[in-house]
């Protein structure tokens, strides 16, 4: 049960991580400078929830467990992200699709994590979903105008769109350790939350002049929450971890 | 009022320390000074992001990786703000960043060097927010009031900054043999290109003179040059690293630190164009730019159509 909770709490912290660490791959390439800053904010939330996650993780094992051990000195098939956090960036449209689909999924899953019986993820759920109803606003605003804005911004976020739905269907498929978890109110059944997210998902792709993928035979990528990644995870890890693994057990 | 009178109500307001502000009669000179320097200052901060930007991925804790990603954001929002207060005084900010882009607009040269180390981090905060520190403290009460109104915020978050670049480099100094070592280098490599950033030396600088009686600027290059060199020797006392200068020598008489003279050649070579990273700096904005370009038309295109009696001023934002 305990393996279970560190294993559920690394996973939410994984997903923060990931995805605040392509997002901070705009600052200072943003698209215009107003952009840049709210796109590096938004990574800022995102790091800033996964360092919650990580020190409470860190929490639930010994003392010689911490924050940066988590995140700098597991490999990939340790990392229990969903594979929509790690997907290389793309363009604009590509960023947009990415961070509109995974924060609606947030914000549906921490209005639930609110009312976990563990006090601890309850408290960082709070927390974070305040900032995350932001990052659902900004990212559907963009979605919206890039839907509805020019013939080729149009084309882009459609094609956004089908590179990143494949990505989608693991969001709601629990993966072992948070299953178990289910009953004693720890952990949010995701199988609950799924029609919460489409129909949001659908409001805004309908104001973008977008059609929702109804077609239900499209193939859903998995295997993130257990670890099986895209080959995109390696890369990233080799250079976030980078100064850890080059000079180990220092501080900095 | 004829210019003569003009130029005399503009010329007490200067002697009286009152702050000349967007809608007053300023001589033309003075405005194109200080679109000149603001603009810089702007593109300073712009570009200057790119060399921090480096490391966010590398950064190597959670909390380094957050700090650093909070820093060079607020390098944008300082940006942001110079641009606006250039804008005061009629030049738009798609003019500014055209400037840029096509070379014409100069922005500080040490951002022409490379973050080849972590360390490097830590130096830039500490050397080169120092530097900018010292100059822009000042300029909190430059003649012009927009201007020196940003500057206010912006020397509050630059000091914060730097105190966190010398806390990197205080970390790595008490580190490991080989984290000293990193810090020493990013020292040996920042610390020149730092005092190049006050500029040429009084007697060659070609606009401090009236800079100084319109009370833009209110300490010379050397002046502050000067301050900087005697701050620095004592943190670098603190961090146990030496600054590679073997002239650098306390004088009594002076009550100030002698120093080596600096490489001008090697100064005025980046502001040609000559540094390790002019090249890849302006194409990583142009980049931007350019990739940016249908991004920027998309949102004017939907700003149009949701709100089609608007000023079209209102959509000016997704410009640039």
């Amino acid at each position: 049960m305990e393996n279970n909770l560190f294993n559920y709490t690394l996973h939410l912290a994984d997903n923060s991580l990931t995805m605040g660490h392509r997002l901070s791959e705009w600052t200072g390439h943003g698209p215009m400078l107003e952009q840049d800053i709210a796109i590096s904010n938004i990574a800022l939330d995102l790091i800033g929830q996964s360092r919650n996650f990580y020190q409470y993780a860190a929490a639930l094992k010994d003392d010689s467990v911490t924050e940066d051990l988590l995140a700098y000195l597991r490999d990939a098939r340790e990392f229990k992200n969903l594979l929509i956090t790690e997907i290389p960036n793309g363009d604009w449209a590509k960023t947009i699709m990415k961070l509109f689909l995974f924060s609606t999924y947030q914000f549906c899953f921490y209005q639930k994590l609110i009312d976990s019986s563990d006090k601890q993820l309850a408290a960082i759920a709070e927390k974070s979903l305040k900032e995350v109803t932001y990052h659902v606003r900004w990212s559907s605003e963009w979605v919206i105008r890039l839907g509805d804005g020019t013939e080729e911004s149009n084309k882009r976020i459609k094609l956004a769109m089908e590179e990143v739905w494949p990505f989608t269907g693991e969001m709601f498929q629990p993966a072992e350790y948070e299953s178990l978890l289910i009953n004693n109110r720890i952990s949010v059944d995701v199988s609950e939350i799924k029609n919460d997210w489409m129909g949001r998902v659908k409001s805004v792709l309908e104001e973008a002049t977008l059609s929702y993928p109804e077609d239900k035979n499209t193939w859903m990528q998995t295997g993130g929450k257990n670890g099986i990644h895209t080959e995109h995870l390696g890369y990233l890890l080799a250079e976030m971890q980078f100064l850890q693994r080059a000079y180990p057990g220092c501080e900095w | 009022m004829a210019t003569e009178e003009l130029q005399k109500v503009f010329d007490d307001k200067i002697a009286e320390e009152i702050r000349i502000e967007p809608k007053d009669w300023m001589p033309d000179d003075y405005r194109k000074t200080l679109i000149r320097q603001i603009s810089q200052h702007a593109h300073s901060e712009i570009v200057g992001m790119l060399p921090e930007a480096n490391w966010i991925t590398r950064a190597p804790s959670l909390r380094r990786k957050a700090t650093l990603l909070a820093k060079v954001q607020d390098e944008a929002g300082h940006g942001l703000y110079l641009y606006s207060a250039a804008e005061t005084m009629g030049i738009t900010r798609e003019e500014m960043v055209d400037q840029l882009l096509s070379g014409k607009a100069k922005y500080s040269s040490i951002f022409n060097y490379p973050t080849l180390t972590w360390a490097d981090i830590g130096a830039i905060g500490w050397l080169v927010d120092g530097a900018a520190i010292m100059n822009q403290v000042p300029l909190c009460r430059a003649s012009y009031g927009p201007y020196a109104r940003a500057m206010v915020r912006i020397c509050k978050e630059e000091s914060f900054h730097q105190r966190q670049g010398f806390e990197i480099l205080l970390t790595l100094c008490k580190g490991s043999k080989e984290q000293k070592e990193m810090a020493q280098d990013a020292l040996n490599r920042w610390w020149w290109p730092s005092l190049m950033m006050f500029g040429p030396n009084d007697d060659t600088s070609p606009h401090t003179a009236q800079s100084m009686k319109w009370k833009i600027k209110r300490f010379s290059n050397d002046e502050l040059r000067q301050k900087f060199v005697d701050v620095c020797n004592e943190q670098a006392d603190i961090l146990g690293i030496t600054i590679p200068d073997d002239k650098l020598v306390w004088n009594e008489k002076r009550q100030h630190y002698d120093f080596g003279e600096i490489n001008w050649n090697e100064f005025f070579n980046v502001i040609k164009g000559n540094g390790p990273c002019n090249k890849e700096r302006l194409a990583a904005r142009v980049s931007a730019h350019e990739n940016g370009e249908w991004v920027r038309e998309a949102a004017l295109a939907y700003a149009r159509k949701k709100a089609p009696k608007s000023p079209s001023g209102e959509f000016e934002s997704f410009r640039n």
